[in-house]
C-alpha cells in the first residue's frame, strides 16, 4: 500500500494529473482510492489529492505519506512533516528545500523547453510512474480519455521525458485483475440510478451533490432520462413527485441545505404514497457550513424531517460499491412500498474515487411502474386497505380508472375526508408498510475478531477508515476489536447489533459529527448504550490511523 | 369525441362563489374538446380553487400549497398523452408559488393553468393576496393594504409566456371559449380568471367586475407584444378579457432530446446494453 499526495495551487491541473494517474494504476491492476481536498474557490489556494494504491480493496485515505508530488513550494512546507522516513518528495529542482528524500527534477524548465508550462504535470507523472516501475505501454489509451486527440502526441513526449529523469525504486505489486472500473461515489450513485431504470431527475445545483446532476445530464440523452435543473429545491422535489406519480421513476438530489427546502414535499411522498428517492450528499452544517468538506450530521434530521408521521427508509452509502447497488435498491424499494427512500452519502464518498469490480446488472432487480395489472373500470381503490399496507398503484392515463393523490387525509378512493375512523385506518395502513419493510432490511456488515472485546459501530462513509482501524488494532495486543458498519440505518436493523452488543465489553461509536447521532438512534431504538464516542466534525474525514490512535488514547 | 362524460360532485364552496361557473365552464370545455376523463389530469395545490379537482371526475393530484406547477409539468414530461390542467388561486400561484410561476413560463411545458383570481385569500378567511387592491382592510391588513398589487398579465407576458388570457367567471360562454383555446394551445397557457369572493372581498364584487370587463374583439391583434403589454396595464375602470397575448414558441418537449423521440417517457424500455456501456466507460 502506497500513499501519495499530489499538491499545488488551483488551476495547475492537479485534479487532471491525479485522475490520469488513478486510471493508469487501475489499468495496471492496482486497487486505487483517491480523495481531493480543495478550497471553495476556483483558482488559488492550496489543493491536493491523496492517492492510495494497493493490491487489495481500499476505501479510505491515509496521511502517512510514502510520496509527495509537489507543484508548488507550499505543498512541500505543508506536507513534508507527513512524509515517512523512507518516502520520497518529487519536486522541481529549483525548490530550495533541503531533504535527503527529495527527488528533484527540472520539470518546469523542461516543460518550457517542450513549449507549454502545463506539461510540467505530465513530466512529473512520467517520473512518478517510473518510480513505480510502470512503463508507458497503456499510456496512449489512458491519455486519450482525458486529452484531445491533437494533444496526445505532445503529452506522450512529456511523459517520456519524465520517465528519463528518474530510476525505478518500487517493485510493481499490482494484481492481474486489470478490468476494474474507477469512478467517484457520486458517479457510482448516478449509474446505480440509471441501472435501476431512472427516468426523471430534477435538482438544483448544490455542492457536493452537483456532480450527480452533471453526470446524469451528460448521459441522460443516451439513457432516456429527462434531467432537469429546477428553479429551486422545492421545485426539484415536487417535480420528481409529479413525474413519479405519472409513471416515470424519479429521483432528486441535494445536500443538507437543499434537503431542508424539500422537507414538506417529502411528507407529500409519504402521505400520497408516491415512490421517491431523495439523495442527501452531506456536508458540514448548519446552513452554509463548510461547502466543500465532509460530515455525517444529517442522520437524525432526515429520519424525522417533515411534519406528521409517515413511513420512510434511510440508506447510508458506505463505499463505491454500495453507491451503485444501494441506489438501485432504493429505487426498487421506493417503487414497491410507495414511500420516500432517502440516500445518505457525504462529500468524502461523493467526491472520492475508487476502483471497483465492474457493476453487475444481474444483481439488480427493479419493479417498474407499469408492471402492475389493471383493475376493471370503476372498481379501483387507489388506497385500498391491505394487510401489508401496500395498495395497488396504477398510472394515470394507463388505466380505465381514476388515479388520485392528495396531501389531505383521504379515503380508499382518494377523496378527502375528516372521518376519524378512516383517518386512523389510513395512518395504520401507511405505517404498516414499515413492518413489512423491516423484513427485508440488510444487517450491518461485521468486520474484525469473531468475539470482540471492543465493538465499534459506524455508518456510511467511515466504512473504509473503520475497517482499517480494526485491522491495525487487532495486530497489536490481546484486546480484540470488531466493528458493525451500518448501511440500512432507518428502520434500524437490530439482530446483529443485539448479538454483538451482548458479547462486547464496550461499544464505541465512530462518527463524523459532534453529537453521536448513530449512538442516539441505537439507544432510542434498542436501549443499547455506546460507552465511548470517537467524534470528528472539522470537515475532514477521519482516517483509519486516526481512529486507531484515538481508541488507544481515549478508550482502551 | 369521447363517450365518457365528466361528472361533477357537490362542492364545499360558498353559495355565489365564482368557482361554480369556473367548474361548469371547465367541464363544458373538456367535453366540447372531446377529452377522455381517463386521460385528463387535474393538478392543484391548496386553496379554494385547488379544491376543484375534488369535484370533477378525472385523475387528480392535489399536492402542496404553491407547488402545483412543478408537479404538473413533470407529470406532463412523464406522459405527454395526458391533458394536464392546473387550477390554483391568486395566493397559491402568485404568492407561495411565485417562483414556480415565473420559471414554468420559461420552461414552457404544454400544460394549461387556470388561476382563479378573486384578489383575496379565501381558504384562510380573508387576508390580502398578491393581487389585492391597495387600501383593502382585512383582519391582518388592519390599516388597509399598503402593498402594490401584482399585475399577473404583465408579469406573464414579460417572462415570455406564449398564451396569456384573462376571463371573468360571470361570462360563462366567453370563459369556456378561452378555456378551450388555452387547453388546445401547444405550450404553457395561463388564464387569469377574475371571480368574486362573496365572503371576504367586498370591493371586487360580481358587480365590480361585471361593470368593468369588456371582451377583446377580432380587431385586437394578440401577437403584438407591446400592444398586449398596454392591454395588460388596463385594470381599472375598464378590464379587457380574452387572449391578451399569443405566440408560438418551441415547447419543452420539442426542445428536449429525450422527448423528441415521441415515445412517452414512462413507456421507454430499459436497455441493459446502454447501461453496461456506461459502466465500462469508467474502465
Amino acid at each position: 500500500m502506497y500513499n501519495i499526495l499530489i499538491g499545488g495551487a488551483a488551476g495547475q491541473g492537479i485534479e487532471t494529473t491525479a485522475a490520469i494517474l488513478q486510471k493508469f494504476f487501475t489499468n495496471s491492476g492496482y486497487h486505487v482510492f483517491a480523495v481531493r481536498d480543495f478550497m471553495s474557490r476556483v483558482r488559488g489556494g492550496h489543493n491536493f489529492t491523496l492517492l492510495r494504491i494497493s493490491k487489495d480493496n481500499v476505501y479510505s485515505h491515509s496521511l502517512k505519506l510514502d510520496g509527495i508530488v509537489a507543484f508548488n513550494e507550499e505543498t512541500v512546507q505543508l506536507h513534508l512533516p507527513e512524509l515517512k522516513p523512507d518516502g520520497f518528495l518529487l519536486c522541481d529542482s529549483t525548490y530550495t528545500v533541503e531533504d535527503n528524500r527529495k527527488i528533484a527534477i527540472n520539470m518546469v524548465a523542461l516543460s518550457k523547453e517542450l513549449g507549454n508550462p502545463r506539461f510540467a504535470g505530465m513530466i512529473a507523472m512520467g517520473a512518478l510512474l517510473k518510480l513505480f516501475g510502470e512503463d508507458l505501454s497503456h499510456a496512449d489509451k489512458v491519455l486519450r480519455q482525458f486529452i484531445k486527440e491533437q494533444f496526445v502526441e505532445s503529452n506522450m513526449l512529456a511523459l517520456n521525458r519524465g520517465q528519463e529523469l528518474v530510476e525505478s525504486r518500487i517493485v510493481p505489486f499490482g494484481s492481474k485483475d486489470k478490468d476494474k472500473i474507477i469512478l467517484s461515489g457520486n458517479q457510482a450513485l448516478a449509474l446505480g440510478a440509471i441501472a435501476a431504470g431512472l427516468r426523471f431527475y430534477s435538482a438544483y445545483p448544490m455542492s457536493p451533490s452537483t456532480t450527480i446532476l452533471e453526470y446524469l445530464a451528460s448521459k441522460g440523452d443516451a439513457a432516456g432520462i429527462v434531467v432537469e435543473q429546477a428553479e429551486d429545491e422545492i421545485a426539484a422535489i415536487n417535480m420528481a413527485i409529479g413525474a413519479s406519480f405519472a409513471g416515470a421513476p424519479a429521483m432528486t438530489g441535494t445536500s443538507g441545505g437543499g434537503f431542508c427546502l424539500k422537507v414538506e414535499a417529502l411528507g407529500l411522498s409519504g402521505m400520497a404514497e408516491i415512490p421517491l428517492v431523495v439523495v442527501d450528499v452531506q456536508r458540514p452544517g448548519p446552513v452554509t457550513g463548510l461547502p466543500t468538506r465532509t460530515e455525517q450530521s444529517d442522520l437524525k434530521f432526515v429520519i424525522s424531517a417533515s411534519q406528521g408521521e409517515f413511513p420512510r427508509m434511510v440508506i447510508a452509502l458506505r463505499n463505491h460499491t454500495d453507491a451503485f447497488y444501494q441506489t438501485a435498491r432504493a429505487l426498487d424499494i421506493a417503487e414497491r412500498y410507495q414511500i420516500p427512500v432517502i440516500i445518505l452519502s457525504d462529500q468524502y464518498l461523493g467526491d472520492s474515487t475508487a476502483s471497483v469490480e465492474p457493476y453487475d446488472l444481474s444483481k439488480i432487480k427493479v419493479m417498474r411502474p407499469l408492471d402492475v395489472e389493471d383493475v376493471a373500470e370503476g372498481e379501483y381503490l387507489r388506497f385500498r386497505y391491505t394487510e401489508n399496507g401496500i395498495s395497488p398503484r396504477l398510472i394515470p392515463g394507463k388505466t380505465k380508472n381514476f388515479v388520485t393523490a392528495d396531501s389531505d387525509e383521504h379515503d380508499e378512493f382518494g377523496r378527502i375526508t375528516e372521518d376519524a375512523e378512516v383517518r386512523t385506518r389510513m395512518m395504520d395502513k401507511r405505517m404498516s408498510k414499515l413492518e413489512s419493510l423491516k423484513l427485508e432490511l440488510q444487517e450491518p456488515e461485521y468486520v474484525g475478531a469473531e468475539d470482540c472485546d471492543t465493538l465499534i459501530v459506524g455508518w456510511g462513509s467511515t466504512y473504509g477508515p473503520i475497517i482499517e482501524a480494526v485491522s491495525l488494532l487487532n495486530q497489536e495486543g490481546s484486546e480484540k476489536f470488531g466493528a458493525l458498519l451500518f448501511g440500512d440505518i432507518y428502520p434500524l436493523p437490530q439482530r446483529l447489533l443485539k448479538e454483538k452488543a451482548s458479547i462486547a465489553k464496550r461499544i464505541v461509536n465512530v462518527e463524523q459529527n459532534a453529537t453521536g447521532q448513530l449512538a442516539d438512534l441505537i439507544r432510542e431504538q434498542t436501549g443499547i448504550r455506546c460507552w465511548e464516542s470517537i467524534l470528528k466534525y472539522d470537515g475532514r474525514q477521519i482516517s483509519g490511523e486516526e481512529i486507531a490512535d484515538r481508541i488507544r488514547r481515549e478508550v482502551v | 369525441m369521447s363517450e365518457k362524460k365528466f361528472e361533477t360532485r357537490e362542492t364545499a364552496w360558498c353559495p355565489g362563489c365564482g368557482n361554480f361557473n369556473i367548474l361548469d365552464s371547465l367541464k363544458t370545455a373538456l367535453e366540447e374538446l372531446g377529452k377522455d376523463p381517463y386521460e385528463v389530469l387535474m393538478v392543484a395545490g391548496i386553496g379554494q380553487a385547488a379544491k376543484l379537482p375534488q369535484y370533477i371526475s378525472a385523475n387528480q393530484f392535489c399536492g402542496l400549497h404553491g407547488r402545483a406547477l412543478p408537479a404538473a409539468v413533470a407529470a406532463k414530461i412523464a406522459n405527454d398523452r395526458l391533458t394536464v390542467i392546473v387550477n390554483s388561486g391568486d395566493g397559491d400561484t402568485y404568492g407561495e408559488g411565485g417562483n414556480h410561476f415565473l420559471h414554468n413560463i420559461r420552461r414552457n411545458v404544454n400544460i394549461t393553468h387556470f388561476v382563479h383570481d378573486n384578489q383575496i385569500y379565501g381558504l384562510t378567511k380573508g387576508q390580502a393576496s398578491p393581487t389585492s387592491v391597495k387600501g383593502i382592510v382585512t383582519e391582518v391588513q388592519v390599516n388597509g393594504n399598503t402593498t402594490t398589487p401584482l399585475n399577473p398579465m404583465m408579469l406573464a407576458i414579460a417572462a415570455g409566456a406564449g398564451f396569456v388570457g384573462r376571463a371573468f367567471s360571470g361570462r360563462k360562454e366567453h370563459l369556456t371559449a378561452i378555456m378551450k383555446q388555452a387547453i388546445e394551445f401547444d405550450g404553457y397557457a395561463m388564464v387569469d380568471i377574475l371571480q368574486p369572493c362573496v365572503s371576504f372581498n367586498k370591493i371586487n364584487t360580481f358587480a365590480y367586475y361585471n361593470q368593468r370587463v369588456y371582451e377583446l374583439d377580432e380587431t385586437y391583434d394578440p401577437s403584438n407584444k407591446l400592444a398586449a403589454m398596454e392591454k395588460a396595464m388596463e385594470f381599472d375602470e375598464k378590464i379587457p378579457i380574452g387572449v391578451l397575448y399569443r405566440e408560438d414558441r418551441p415547447t419543452f418537449h420539442k426542445n428536449n432530446v429525450v422527448l423528441q423521440s415521441g415515445i412517452p417517457l414512462l413507456e421507454r424500455t430499459y436497455d441493459p446494453a446502454v447501461v453496461n456501456r456506461l459502466i465500462h466507460e469508467f474502465a
